[in-house]
């Protein structure tokens, strides 16, 4: 009796701690620090510019890729045109895995693995955005978000032939050959991003409906089966 | 009697290939062969992963009388004058290259006890398994007035190609606010959101040249796919334009006559420029000619695209009958690969995975302005049945009707590529 109460109790702190990745806001000044890596592309505050990467000022609430006088890639061009924001939870998203959001991007940065370390540098970013207070809960579609994928479904190895069959349901609009006109190309990919990619669609933080409808209802092992498959697609 | 003796041989048959290597089916010839009649969106697909996958262990050959396929899916961007004639068509010398035997030839018979299909030219073809994939023809007597001898007056341009090239010639001789008339099908048919992206590329092309004529649709049906997206953009782009006369006020109550062009809609006749009739759809005449219909429509078991008539023959896209897809280019591609796998495996003994459809139907309503609908399915013991869809929504951004053009496009070039290689 008292044991399993022990271990509810337990379970329930455990929860408490490692559960809402955005209870409470991030330290500026550890943001500050970290922005250092974003700064030779990135400019943000007062008469911050366009350079190689758009300028951040303003940049919650506003929609990816909604810059007229930037060039963004296709990938952010149609991530922005599917809905896509920039809120705590996307850019937290975007972050650790900045080409699981968006294959494409040309922002060539591999990501802050360290959930504290991108809770720093919103904070940062969020300074320069209106009503900067109460990060994140000012911003009205932030949630917490647990988008960190289980190690387990990272290590999972996929059956190649599996994959090719799964495939079919693929290439009857993304091309077996690499061609992307109005649809990506997703062969080459390395397997961690292709896996990380459509476990963002399957939990909707990727949004496109197609997408979603066919990731949604592919299990682990099917997703593991398909980046198998195109890691090594030839040709 | 027939079916007694079928049944009899087919378990024998089922009962030697327990026992013995996978290679049964093909004792006594070689290599196992399978023939697929129809080289369109079902047919292609199939011929070219049977061939691709097996390496050579499978013979394919593909039944085709055309030697260029122009695609019925996009045909309607044509005539809006989105795309020409020539990106439409696609020729069948990358599946000659990827080991397919290509045949040019009207397949007209089908002896299911031999197992062996007749040629039109003359001479006919062995099969171990049979792939049916032809498409749709149309029901006789379903529109009154109308038969296919009057095609030329009153074109359905239902098949991709002469006929949809014949349409666009009359749409671009209409008289100055003259009237373009639809007769449209019936449940169930070839493309549901076909007959109305075709009214919107229609409206499309008189809106820059004829802006004073008008398009009349006579449907047999109260309500349509997508119908709430195509109202707004009819509304939105063409006021005034589109006058849709659904079955509750007399729009199945249809004849006309093709010879005076005129239109009987309700008991009111009309006098029209250009008439686009659409009749009642049934399976491609081969179905039935093989026996494997039943009313319209060839029914086949959601596993595997196999007929429930004989289980050597399976029947891919709009000519089969199997539950809850549409009958779309994008089903019969689906379809196709489920088929592939479940043949291959029963002539080679490679791996067979479970059946997994899906499909997505794109229309353009107006330049940039792209909708979609689209459903995943899975094979149950009755049919293929629906898991999860979705639809574009009215009032969205033009942003992203956009890029949902730009994405149909890219849909286009990738499903051709999946057929033709």
């Amino acid at each position: 009796m008292t044991g399993a109460v022990r271990l509810l109790a337990a379970l329930a702190m455990t929860f408490t701690v490692s559960s809402p990745v955005m209870a409470d806001s991030g330290d500026i000044a550890a943001g500050e620090k970290l922005y250092n890596q974003c700064k030779s592309c990135h400019q943000v505050g007062a008469g911050a510019k366009h350079g190689i990467g758009p300028h951040l000022n303003g940049l919650f609430g506003r929609q990816a890729a909604s810059f007229e006088d930037f060039r963004y890639s296709k990938s952010f061009e149609r991530a922005g045109a599917g809905g896509l924001e920039w809120h705590a939870d996307t850019l937290d998203a975007f972050l650790e895995n900045p080409r699981a959001m968006a294959s494409g991007t040309r922002m060539s940065f591999r990501g802050l693995k360290d959930a504290d370390d991108r809770k720093h540098l919103i904070a940062y970013l969020r300074q320069y955005s209106d009503n900067p207070a109460n990060i994140p809960e000012a911003d009205p579609t932030a949630e917490p978000s647990d988008h960190d994928l289980d190690p387990a479904i990272l290590a999972l190895q996929g059956d190649p032939e599996y994959g090719a069959y799964l495939s079919g349901e693929c290439t009857t609009c993304h091309q077996a050959e690499g061609g992307d006109d109005g649809i990506p190309s997703i062969v080459y990919w390395p397997e961690e991003q292709f896996v990380a990619a459509m476990h963002a669609y399957k939990n909707k933080q990727r949004n496109h409906p197609v997408m979603q409808m066919i990731a949604g209802r592919l299990g682990d092992e099917e997703i593991a089966a398909l980046a198998a498959y195109f890691k090594d697609l030839d040709e | 009697m027939s079916v007694n003796r079928r049944t009899f041989l087919g378990t024998s048959a089922a009962a030697a290939a327990s026992l013995s290597a996978p290679m049964a089916f093909a004792a006594g010839h070689g290599k196992p062969r399978v023939v697929v009649v129809g080289g369109g969106a079902g047919g292609a697909t199939a011929a070219r992963y049977i061939a691709k996958d097996s390496q050579g262990e499978i013979d394919v050959t593909l039944i085709e009388p055309t030697r260029t396929y122009y695609t019925c899916f996009f045909s309607n961007l044509y005539l809006g004058g989105f795309k020409e004639m020539d990106d439409l068509g696609h020729s069948y010398g990358g599946l000659a290259a990827n080991g397919v035997n290509v045949v040019h030839d009207w397949a007209i018979g089908v002896d299911r006890d031999a197992k062996t299909v007749s040629l039109a030219g003359g001479g006919s073809l062995g099969y171990d398994k049979l792939i049916l994939s032809p498409g749709i023809d149309f029901v006789d007597g379903a529109v009154e007035g109308w038969d296919v001898t009057a095609q030329n007056a009153m074109p359905h341009a239902y098949k991709g190609g002469s006929q949809t090239e014949l349409l666009k010639a009359q749409l671009q001789s209409m008289p100055e606010g003259g009237t373009f008339m639809m007769v449209a099908p019936p449940n169930p048919y070839r493309c549901p959101p076909g007959p109305y992206e075709r009214v919107s590329m229609v409206a499309h092309f008189l809106k820059a040249n004829n802006p004073t004529a008008k398009i009349i649709v006579a449907d047999p049906k109260a309500k349509f796919s997508k119908m709430a997206l195509f109202q707004e953009g009819w509304n939105d782009h063409y006021a005034g334009m589109v006058d849709w006369i659904g079955s509750d006020f007399g729009g199945g109550n249809v004849s006309v006559d093709p010879g005076a062009m005129t239109v009987s809609v309700d008991g009111e006749v009309m006098n029209v420029d250009v008439c686009n009739v659409i009749p009642a759809m049934k399976a491609g005449h081969i179905a039935a000619v093989a026996g494997v219909t039943d009313g319209n429509w060839a029914p086949v078991n959601a596993a595997d695209m196999s007929s429930k008539m004989d289980e050597n023959i399976y029947v891919l896209g709009d000519a089969s009958q199997q539950g809850d897809m549409p009958k779309s280019g994008f089903s019969a591609n689906s379809q196709a690969k489920v088929c592939a796998n479940a043949v291959r495996g029963a002539l080679t003994g490679s791996r067979v995975f479970p059946a997994k459809f899906s499909n997505t139907c794109w229309s353009l309503i107006d330049t940039n302005d792209g909708v979609k609908v689209g459903a995943t399915y899975e094979a149950t013991d009755e049919k293929i049945a629906k898991v999860d869809g979705f639809i574009s929504q009215t009032g969205e951004s033009a942003e992203l009707r956009k890029a949902t053009y730009e994405e149909s496009e890219g849909w286009y070039t990738g499903i051709t590529a999946d057929m033709f290689g």
